[in-house]
């Protein structure tokens, strides 16, 4: 019977994965924001199992919003990253300290 | 209830695996096309729970949008990809550890919870016996109006905040200049002249 801790093991593996892939890949900001994509979904199975376990629809409302916000900041940070590249012609995490006081 | 079991299991099986090859992968438009596939398990799992919205809304926005955002930056982009991969073995055990002591946090989490005894006067939103679709429709629209219409505003404005940073002005593009048309008027633009029997005009 396949019930919530099956989908909260898969959860937390998705997660971890995630967290795995920004440390790996620190030089490319495109796989983390991907990582970070990961997680997210991540999050939102979790949201949804525990909306289905309990019978509580927020839940599923919360991961909807929470999908929204991913959307949005995959969109802002490819515009910045494609920004950036026009101005430097790479994209290295380590080259991005311009701003530093 | 065997179907269902053998169901979980392939999808949550190629969810985690493709998110290891989302991380892993050499080339970053195999990572994008692997965390497609890791979405669409996941909108399966969505399925099997009873979540069939979210699953397609999953599909529709992750897949549709996201994902191929994705895919036109790294198409897009000339990136030396081999470089940006140099510090991968360097920085494989601190990722190693980081993920291990995370994972173990997150299973003494999930092994050792209870759920409150007054958790059915704790709902926030109890699920109806309509389909998925229309208890969300029923709930979305009613008790979370503001927060759906901000969600509204987030999309807007992370529109709006695209388009800004990524619109450019190039030098020696010649553009239509709107103000500047409606404001040409007949005194600017047309002259009448008067041509001599048998003389010339000469333009200036």
């Amino acid at each position: 019977m396949i019930g919530l801790g099956h989908y909260l093991t898969v959860a937390a593996i998705l997660f971890t994965l995630g967290i795995f892939g920004i440390f790996l890949n620190r030089k490319n900001v495109i796989i983390i924001l991907m990582s970070i994509e990961l997680m997210l979904l991540a999050v939102n199975i979790n949201f949804v199992a525990f909306s289905v376990a309990l019978q509580d629809l927020a839940g599923q409302v919360f991961a909807m919003f929470v999908l929204t916000v991913a959307a949005a900041e995959a969109a802002i940070g490819l515009a910045i990253l494609v920004v950036y590249f026009r101005n430097r012609g790479t994209i290295q995490v380590e080259d991005i300290n311009m701003m530093k006081g | 209830m065997i179907l269902q079991a053998i169901m979980f299991y392939a999808f949550s099986a190629i969810a985690v695996a493709s998110g290891v090859m989302v991380v892993s992968a050499r080339n970053p438009v195999h990572s994008v096309l692997f965390l497609i596939l890791a979405f669409f398990n996941a909108a399966g799992l969505f399925v099997l729970m009873g979540a069939e919205f979210l699953a397609m809304i999953l599909v529709v926005v992750y897949v549709g949008a996201v994902a191929v955002l994705f895919l036109f930056v790294v198409m897009m982009l000339d990136i030396d990809f081999a470089r940006l991969r140099s510090g991968f073995i360097r920085y494989l055990p601190i990722g190693f550890l980081i993920g291990a002591v995370l994972f173990a946090e997150l299973v003494l989490i999930f092994g050792s919870w209870a759920i409150a005894p007054n958790l059915a006067a704790l709902k926030a939103a109890p699920m109806a016996a309509v389909t998925n679709t229309r208890a969300l429709g029923d709930l979305i629209y009613t008790r979370y109006i503001f927060a759906f219409q901000t969600a509204g505003v987030i999309l807007l404005v992370a529109m709006i905040g695209a388009i800004v940073l990524t619109l450019r002005q190039r030098v020696g593009q010649r553009r239509q200049s709107i103000a500047a048309q409606l404001a040409r008027t007949r005194a600017q633009s047309v002259e009448v002249v008067k041509v001599p029997l048998g003389g010339k005009v000469e333009a200036d």
